[in-house]
């Protein structure tokens, strides 16, 4: 650490320019380094107080509010993600009672047509019977009479072979009495 | 001390010449506005305080950079420190506090840098900061209570014959305070660069003789370890100082034990 500084007017460096003792204890150079050192931390200060640390301080609270936010809208959307899903769960719900009902409402219809389609159609096959049972009665009451009349005209034809003289009025009579016994 | 005359070809001690104040422009004496070595290594340290805590902080990102993380880290420590060791009630010194600490820390640091002026080395310096802790403290505590300042140094606790012998051991202590408050900075400061010296000058032995095959590599790897040492220590005496500060503080805010 020889430097140069051969007549370094001090009573601390010899003349190589070597410390005498310790320069810690050199009592010239404390005025110096005191004098240097509070403008040191005069300036520290002040860039500390004025610049640095309320700029540090706004940005961890802003850092805190943006976190104590993100948490809170976190939270809302959770809470609304709930909520949509239990109103999703519901519409479900409905619209399946909704189906359950138009189910119903549509077997119910189908029912009630089928049993009016049902009734008509009995009815019909009733209406129809009776006309044909009619159709019958009548039928067979005319074929009754076609038979009383074949009977009389057979009878008076085989009474008139016979030789007897056919009184048409006995004939009618002992025909109908044959016919009815 | 060693003599120049035979450069390399004996050992040269100058352990303590890395602390010389010199001045930075011509030879002349060393006067209370000369611009030294001091004036150079102190403006590199408020330099660097301003690069670190305030273009660091310039982007005021909520998602730091990383300068701008170390200066968070740098605020959130101290200003837990203050908190925590001295009550919520000291957080309005905690300006004080903050450029104590960054001051040292960042002095001590830069003192490792090969061929730097250490000025927290010196006694004068760490004095002065010494000195103006104990004058704040003890003042600010008066102030805030008043004569109760004094129960400081009567310990109820203790039993009522013990109680005067306790103060007058309390008073002392009290006024050692800034002694060894400045002497354990700087002489951290001094000793680990001063022993780094010593080791540097048995560096230049494989010069000299054969038994510095030895020597040389054995004091260059004592260098390097005892630098590490020092890399711990510069920031471990920056913490001590600011948490004894604290601790200070504390006792002028509320000196009921």
């Amino acid at each position: 650490m020889a430097t140069e500084t051969h007549d370094t007017a001090s009573a601390c460096v010899d003349s190589f320019g070597g410390a005498i003792g310790m320069p810690q204890l050199c009592g010239e150079w404390f005025g110096n380094q005191i004098f240097w050192l509070l403008v040191t931390l005069v300036v520290i200060f002040f860039v500390l107080s004025r610049i640095a640390l309320p700029r540090i301080a706004s940005i961890l609270a802003e850092r805190q509010g943006s976190i104590t936010n993100d948490l809170a809208a976190a939270e809302d959307l959770k809470a609304k993600a709930v909520e949509a899903e239990e109103a999703y769960n519901k519409a479900l719900a409905d619209a399946r009672a909704e189906a359950q009902n138009i189910v119903a409402q549509a077997k119910a219809d189908i029912q009630g047509e089928l049993d009016e389609a049902i009734a008509k159609a009995d009815a019909e096959i009733a209406a129809k019977s009776a006309e044909s049972e009619k159709a019958i009665a009548e039928i067979r009451a005319s074929a009754l009479d076609s038979v009383k009349v074949v009977a009389k005209d057979t009878a008076k034809e085989v009474v008139s072979m016979m030789g007897g003289k056919a009184d048409a009025k006995s004939v009618t009579a002992a025909v109908t009495a044959r016919m009815k016994g | 001390m060693a003599t120049e005359s035979e450069k390399g070809t004996e050992l040269v001690f100058h352990p303590m010449d890395q602390f010389i104040v010199k001045p930075l422009f011509g030879d002349g004496a060393v006067g209370l506005f000369t611009v030294t070595n001091v004036t150079l290594w102190m403006a590199i340290t408020v330099l660097c305080i301003v690069a670190l805590l305030v273009l660091g902080t310039s982007g005021r990102s909520v998602v730091p950079s990383r300068i701008q993380s170390i200066a968070e880290l740098c605020y959130g420590f101290i200003r837990k420190m203050v908190e925590d060791v001295a009550s919520k009630e000291a957080l309005p010194y905690f300006p004080y506090i903050m450029t104590l600490f960054i001051f040292i820390v960042f002095s001590n640091f830069l003192g490792l840098l090969p061929g730097a002026f250490t000025t927290t080395s010196h006694i004068a310096v760490t004095a002065v900061m010494a000195m103006a802790v104990f004058l704040a403290v003890t003042i600010l505590g008066f102030v805030k209570n008043g004569m109760g300042f004094l129960s400081l140094f009567w310990i109820s606790a203790a039993p009522l014959p013990l109680r005067p012998i306790l103060a007058l051991i309390e008073v002392i202590s009290y006024f050692v305070r800034p002694v060894s408050h400045s002497i354990r900075l700087a002489g951290n400061m001094m000793a680990g660069h001063a022993v780094i010296k010593v080791f540097a000058a048995f560096a230049p032995m494989i010069l000299i003789g054969w038994i510095g095959i030895l020597v040389t590599p054995l004091s260059i790897i004592a260098i390097t370890a005892i630098y590490a040492l020092e890399v711990l220590v510069a920031f471990i005496q920056a913490y001590v100082f600011t948490i004894l500060t604290c601790v200070y503080l504390k006792d002028a805010l509320h000196p009921h034990h």
